[in-house]
């Protein structure tokens, strides 16, 4: 029997920097029409490989072959041509720029004199946008789509060229569950063309829905291949982590304290309407829905960075107004926000300085800042919140995801909150710093920090709160205990679906 | 232990390789040329780069926020006049030397008056800095014409002119005055609250929102502080000269930009410090005087310095990309 003749196979790989061995004799293939996951927590090498895949990186040593043709890949554009195309996480699009000519940048039909040859750009793109079922049409610019729609012109992309192999990177990541579905649909399509696809995500459902084979790194290094028909998630995590992730459900607590936190009829025009809900102190508060429902509207409202049309906000029983963080971090509310790099971290700046940031004011010694009470507080969160770093000057840019995310939490632990709002709590983060992070939040609970989760993950909301809001289009559908909630119910109220018509 | 810190001081030199720039101009001008290496030229250095590097400290502040201000020249113009002019009014007839202080006040209150108007336009209505301070940059300076009737003042009382030659010790007050600050405003920006905000602002200015950072006030502090060193510089350049003209301070913010931009601050804001700034400073200062020693004409001054700006800056991305490739797996 003859084996098929993989698209892409690479050979004892070895990538080093200076200092560190990103990829260490690392053997990987995609046969045609295969979707082969490759999985492995931050800095285990997948975005390493992934780039000496796309010709971003050369190799020090090892081989690339396509379709058993040894190639070398010196740029993107030239492992475009020869048909490896990578859909970057991080959008790389001009957004002031048509849809049509992001399709075909770099390579745009000319006419003589190098004008564009526009007619042909628009017939070209749009034909590819109607094979990907696109709503919208090539000359759409590319600021008016929706995140979803974006991904789908890098997509595009890399259906220009007969691509051989189309490696998507965490391309899930800011899409909701409809936009998956779409998403899937396009990949089974080019599986069913003979396209090999290398998937990469740190979403363990999505992996066992969409892939054949699944592929696991561990500190640069090659771990092991298996079947997702005959494996589960248990054996995969334990290869990606060497030990196994307890997501079970969270045992309900029976004791909480005080109401530390009450939000009674909260509006804001279109965004969230007659909100009503309290958070106990020792309560995790999960807060599930889909993207767009409200959730991190409401959690801005409470953090003073919208104004509320109506409703009021009671803090242990006493009426407040949050006007601006200012106020918020006064009255003892902290948020976490959803997206670290953007809203929560100076990425520049050292580890220290980030975890002191909000209360710096308090740290003086006449007119300086105090190193020693600054380096107190940060050795302090650092051991309790495990944070790994060679020290305290490293640039928080520098460190992984998972722990990017602790020194955010810690920032706002050291600001002694009576509520914590947590958003996206593990957005990005590889699986072993995920539980890390839960284990952390079911520990601030049991310690008196009223907690809200605010998470599109269900298991996450699931494992982590001791009650459960659900919220469809900006208003709460339900609210279960611990108890009652299952993800059959839960699907169902955030769909829009009411309790008391399921019943 | 020497490896340590060895390693320290090459991470350093790495991250501010203007000092090692201006050791490579200081040996070579002293090599070159007999007069450089001369303890009376050192202070002339001192006293001209003075005026440029007062404004430079102001001007760091506010590109680390990860704003701008090009209106400092004519800030420079107008603080000159105010207090050329003022101090010779009938009301401070009686004051003798005295009319000095109510006319510099003045001056400098301007300057400050300027800079908080430059930043609160900036803070209420989210322009860019940039287009504010520049529509500030031509208005002002029309405003120094109409003021001055297109005319230049002279400073009647000597004592104000005498001030601009003045020593402290062995060196020009100018100099002591320029290196005070200097010290002053690289502890604002390493040791206080402050300067932490202002790293934090330009570093991620949503983060710093959510630090609960009134950002807003604390930009429009930066653009005073940069307001009262331009006027600040008016005042010692126009007693240097006995006189203010309404055309002083041309091109000033261009030279204050790039001797800030050579010490290592980021346009984009979020990284620099006055060490560089006061390195970038230096650099202009040393190249210009020892150029003109060796009788470089000026024009062709103006195209080497040109070119040592981008070679230099080129050299700290050089220099620091490859630093962020180490670390990034």
């Amino acid at each position: 029997m003859m084996a098929p003749i993989p698209a892409l196979r690479l050979e004892g790989i070895v990538k080093t920097f200076p200092g560190v061995r990103a990829l260490d004799g690392v053997s990987f293939e995609v046969l045609p029409g295969e979707v082969h996951a490759l999985l492995g927590e931050n800095g285990a090498g997948k975005s390493t490989l992934m780039k000496t895949l796309a010709g971003m990186h050369q190799p020090n040593e090892g081989r690339i072959f396509i379709e058993e043709n040894e190639v070398v890949m010196r740029t993107p554009l030239e492992a475009k041509a020869k048909g490896v195309v990578l859909i970057h996480q991080e959008l790389s699009l001009a957004e002031e720029m048509s849809a049509a000519e992001n399709i075909y940048l770099g390579e745009l039909p000319t006419k003589s004199f190098g004008r564009v040859d526009w007619k042909t750009l628009y017939a070209k793109a749009g034909e590819i946008l109607k094979r990907l079922n696109c709503k919208f049409g090539p000359q759409t610019r590319v600021s008016d789509l929706s995140i979803a729609n974006k991904q789908m012109v890098e997509i595009a992309r890399a259906l220009t060229v007969n691509a051989k192999a189309v490696i998507f990177d965490e391309p899930t990541a800011s899409l909701t569950d409809a936009e998956k579905v779409v998403l899937f649909d396009i990949i089974r399509d080019l599986k069913a063309r003979g396209v090999g696809i290398v998937y990469i995500s740190h979403r363990m459902e999505e992996i066992f829905t969409i892939s054949d084979r699944i592929s696991v790194l561990r500190d640069g290094t090659y771990r092991g291949t298996l079947v997702t028909a005959e494996t589960s998630e248990d054996e995969v995590t334990q290869l990606m982590i060497g030990r196994s992730l307890d997501l079970s459900r969270n045992e309900a607590q029976v004791e909480f304290g005080d109401v530390a936190l009450e939000v009674r009829g909260l509006s804001c025009g279109s965004l969230y309407r007659d909100i009503t809900f309290n958070v106990r102190s020792g309560e995790v508060v999960g807060f599930y829905g889909l993207v767009g429902a409200g959730r991190t509207e409401i959690a801005e409202t409470l953090f003073g960075l919208r104004t509320p049309s109506a409703g009021t906000i009671l803090l242990e029983g006493k009426e407040v107004r949050i006007s601006s963080p200012v106020d918020a971090i006064a009255n003892g509310i902290s948020l976490v926000p959803e997206s670290r790099k953007e809203q929560g971290l100076v990425l520049g700046m050292n580890c220290r300085d980030n975890i002191t940031l909000p209360q710096v004011d308090d740290l003086t010694a006449g007119p300086f800042v105090s190193d020693g009470a600054e380096l107190a507080i940060f050795e302090q969160y650092r051991d309790r919140l495990e944070i790994k770093t060679p020290s305290w000057r490293q640039a928080v840019g520098n460190l992984s995801g998972g722990n990017q995310q602790k020194i955010v939490i810690g920032k706002w632990l050291a600001m002694r909150p009576n509520v914590l709002i947590v958003d996206e709590p593990t957005r990005g983060i590889d699986v072993g710093s995920k539980a890390e992070i839960h284990n952390l939040i079911r520990e601030l609970a049991r310690s008196g920090y009223a907690v809200i989760v605010i998470s599109s993950e269900m298991p996450e909301v699931l494992h982590v709160s001791d009650r459960v809001i659900a919220m469809y289009s900006g208003e709460i559908i339900r609210e279960f205990t611990a108890a009652e909630v299952t993800e059959d119910n839960l699907v169902q109220a955030i769909s829009g679906i009411r309790a008391d018509k399921v019943a | 232990m020497a490896d340590t810190s060895k390693n320290a001081f090459a991470t350093w030199l790495m991250r501010n390789p203007i000092w090692g720039f201006i050791v490579i101009i200081f040996v070579f001008f002293s090599v070159s040329n007999e007069y450089f290496f001369d303890l009376q030229n050192f202070r002339n250095i001192l006293v001209q780069t003075s005026t440029i590097g007062l404004i430079a400290l102001g001007m760091t502040l506010v590109m680390i926020n990860g704003n701008i201000d090009l209106s400092v020249g004519a800030v420079v113009a107008l603080a000159a006049s105010l207090a050329v002019d003022l101090q010779s009014w009938g009301v401070f007839a009686t004051w003798g030397n005295w009319a000095i202080l109510p006319a510099v006040a003045t001056a400098l209150a301007a300057g400050i008056a300027l800079g908080a108007l430059n930043g609160f336009i900036v803070w209420k209505t989210g322009v860019d800095a940039f287009i504010v301070t520049l529509g500030a940059m031509i208005g002002v300076r029309g405003l120094v014409f109409i003021y001055t009737r297109e005319e230049s003042f002279f400073a009647s009382n000597f004592a104000y002119s005498d001030f601009g030659s003045s020593s402290v010790g062995p060196l020009p007050t100018l100099a002591v005055l320029f290196l005070v600050f200097t010290v002053v405003t690289h502890l604002l920006l390493s040791r206080t609250v402050h300067g932490r905000n202002t790293y934090a602002v330009g570093g991620n200015r949503e983060a710093a929102v959510n630090a609960g950072i009134r950002v807003g006030p604390h930009m429009m502090i930066n653009f005073m502080i940069v307001g009262f060193f331009a006027a600040l510089a008016g005042v010692t350049l126009s007693s240097q000269m006995g006189a203010a003209t309404p055309n002083l301070g041309r091109d000033y913010e261009l030279w204050v930009i790039t001797a800030t931009v050579l010490g290592g601050t980021k346009l984009t804001g979020g990284a620099g410090n006055i060490i560089g700034t006061f390195g970038g400073v230096l650099a202009i200062g040393i190249l210009r005087n020892g150029m003109n020693l060796m009788q470089v004409p000026a024009f062709y001054v103006l195209v080497i310095l040109g070119v040592i700006l981008i070679a230099v800056l080129f050299l700290d991305k050089q220099l620091n990309r490859r630093g962020k490739q180490e670390l990034k797996i």
